[in-house]
């Protein structure tokens, strides 16, 4: 495997709730290693802590009312970034770990150029005159691939399509030629050829750049595109990870069975039945099930279930570790009766 | 009047015209500037600022003779309005015309000075407060509410008696530090719903500091509001400003200011009415000009009045 970029390990962000009504678990000991070049997918319904999960890497989790617990650690090559100071931790924001947002209609700032806010990372981080740092805008409009970027950099947000704003969003966050890059659901606001052209386009920047990235999205149909690897997350755990073919081709985790089984496909053999969904919704952070977080919604479940939390397995095929599951399917097979 | 005086005032009037003709032939461009037009009264008070603002400037030119010359005590004291005085003259022989020239220099630039101190120091509070939150907000908040607490003029009488005379430079500073807490409030609460939108969320991610969100992403983004506050504040502070003059503690005579001249002439009303009229007309013209440009500033910057507007210009 190529060099090791980032290491989380038993990741946990809680939020206190308003009049003490007890603690919501968003992300509640997450744990993954991210290497240069790699691509790894967080999928999960909403609710599920994907977006506080990537929101916590960065820290910009807002304190209070949340807070990311003592034990939790997220090393970036080597450096703790939970005991970093907040002038070394924005150091690396924008530069080393950029981020882009769920929403490109309104995470560009209305009264600025473009072109000033893509410059702005640059001119914070390596200190690039006003001057360079419009030629480097300009020139990482040209690489985002937004039309005659010499008029462009002078426009405002308004003046730009849903499609182009998040064209300028990535701008910003590879101006600085990052490490690792966030995305967290980059096309959920987008209509589906925008889509396409966006998440070719952040793959292209990836070989060109080489940069890991951690791609956060719901939708499936993404992940076995354009991800090596594939986390699935539920109540705040990763219930599943294994590299994408593997995952696609042998779902483990009843809830991954489940999502699978949602995506709709124009080559089942019934094509006229209803759309598979799973029964219920993710339950409040404030109060996970005991025993596995997934029972109450899993067609499998038995009394162990609701006892005993499971802890992730290794499913044992290739390298060790490379597919893990969070299921008691695992120790017990023959449970594995009936087919959602 | 002199024939110097006289065309300087023509120049002046024109000047205004022209700056309001000006800007309604750009009021198309944009809605904000066709929403600033549609107050009818606006076209009115910009007229009646350029108007001032071009005798400020231009005193020297426009007033025929100095800001407190006394011309001959004995026979032209008290004059009525004729057309070598044309306010008139007053106790001391002045011209009240050159005088109320020279006066709107001070009284402008009063207006405009303490607004600007109190508009800086009540965004700074406010968007800090609104911005950092905890503790910081609690705290500054608390002494807002103390500074709307207190009685203004109790603040300035309170100078007064500890330093008799106020210099110029400090009665300007002390309103303007006496002022700024409405604007203050104004700011925190626009702060506190930008500091949640997504685009300060973007810009901490990309490493940037508390200090440079401040000043770049939250502040530039309240200035609509922020520039009618000050619109509107330059009224209340010239009236202020008046007032204090006009009880002796404002701007010390003999230098012309519409407060003190009004003072000067209180004593003679019945006498020699022209000589308060005039500042005091000056005054209000100048303050109804200020609200009305305020209020259609506030309808001009803020896109949410245009349906409100659209309606009302069916009916009328």
């Amino acid at each position: 495997m190529t060099e090791l970029l980032l290491r989380v390990r038993d990741l946990r962000t809680y939020f206190v709730t308003e009049q003490g009504r007890g603690t919501a678990r968003a992300v509640d000991g997450v744990s993954f290693d991210l290497h240069a070049g790699e691509t790894l997918g967080i999928v999960g319904e909403s609710g599920c802590g994907k977006t506080v999960t990537s929101l916590s890497l960065l820290r910009l989790i807002p304190e209070p009312p949340g807070h990311i617990l003592p034990g939790s650690f997220i090393e970036l090559e080597g450096r703790n970034l939970l005991t970093l100071a907040p002038k070394a931790l924005r150091a690396i924001r924008g530069n080393e770990m950029a981020m882009i947002f769920q929403e490109p209609m309104t995470s560009l700032n209305p009264v600025f150029t473009v072109g000033d806010q893509i410059a702005e990372a640059a001119i914070v981080h390596q200190g690039l005159s006003r001057r360079a740092a419009r030629a480097r805008a300009i020139e990482m409009l040209k690489l985002v691939g937004l039309p005659d970027p010499e008029t462009r950099v002078d426009h405002y947000p308004h003046q730009l399509s849903g499609g182009m704003r998040q064209r300028v969003m990535i701008a910003m966050a590879l101006v600085c030629g990052p490490k690792v890059l966030i995305a967290d659901e980059p096309t959920t606001a987008l209509d589906v050829t925008i889509q396409a052209q966006i998440l070719e386009l952040l793959n292209r920047l990836q070989d060109e750049l080489g940069m890991a990235v951690i791609l956060i999205t719901h939708d499936l149909g993404i992940v076995a595109g354009t991800v090596d690897r594939v986390l699935v997350m539920y109540a705040g755990q990763v219930v599943e990870s294994a590299p994408t073919p593997e995952l696609f081709a042998r779902p483990l985790h009843p809830y991954t069975e489940g999502l699978l089984a949602s995506v709709p496909r124009l080559d089942t053999p019934h094509p006229r039945r209803r759309l598979h969904s799973i029964p219920g919704q993710v339950p409040a952070a404030t109060a996970w099930p005991a025993g596995c977080r997934f029972h109450p919604r899993c067609p499998y479940a038995w009394d162990r279930c609701t006892v005993e939390e499971p802890p992730l397995l290794d499913a044992g095929k290739g390298e060790p570790a490379s597919h893990v599951v969070r299921c008691w399917l695992l120790a017990e097979p023959a449970r594995r009766t009936r087919q959602p | 009047m002199n024939l110097r005086a006289t065309l300087a005032l023509l120049g002046a009037l024109a000047l205004a015209l022209f700056v309001v003709g000006e800007a309604r032939r750009h009021a198309a461009a944009t809605p904000a500037r066709r929403r600033f037009f549609r107050h009818r009264p606006a076209a009115w008070g910009l007229f009646v600022l350029s108007f001032f603002v071009t005798l400020a400037i231009a005193a020297p030119w426009v007033a025929p003779y100095g800001p407190s010359v006394t011309l001959e005590i004995v026979t032209l004291k008290n004059q009525p309005p004729s057309l070598l005085h044309p306010l008139g003259t007053d106790l001391y022989s002045r011209d009240v015309w050159s005088r109320l020239v020279y006066g709107s220099r001070v009284s402008l630039s009063i207006g405009a000075l303490a607004m600007l101190v109190a508009v800086t120091v009540g965004a700074v509070v406010g968007a800090v407060a609104g911005y950092v939150r905890r503790w910081v907000d609690t705290a500054l908040m608390r002494l807002v509410d103390v500074g709307l607490a207190v009685p203004r003029i109790f603040l300035m009488l309170m100078a007064i008696a500890l330093w008799q005379r106020l210099p110029l430079a400090l009665f300007v500073l002390l309103i303007g530090l006496t002022g700024w807490f409405g604007t203050s409030r104004l700011v925190r609460a626009e702060v506190l719903t930008l500091r949640e939108r997504d685009f300060v969320a973007a810009a901490r991610g990309l490493g940037a500091g508390p200090a440079r969100i401040i000043l770049r992403h939250v502040l530039p983004n309240v200035a609509a509001p922020i520039i009618v506050s000050a619109a509107l504040g330059i009224g209340n502070v010239m009236l202020l400003e008046a007032g204090l003059s006009f009880l002796g503690i404002g701007v010390p005579p003999p230098l012309p200011s519409w407060g003190n001249m009004i003072a000067d002439g209180a004593a003679q009303l019945a006498t020699a009415p022209w000589t308060t009229l005039f500042p005091g007309l000056a005054i209000a013209l100048v303050v109804m000009a200020l609200n009305a440009v305020g209020d259609a500033l506030r309808d001009a910057l803020d896109p949410r009045r245009e349906a409100e507007w659209d309606t009302d210009g069916a009916t009328l």
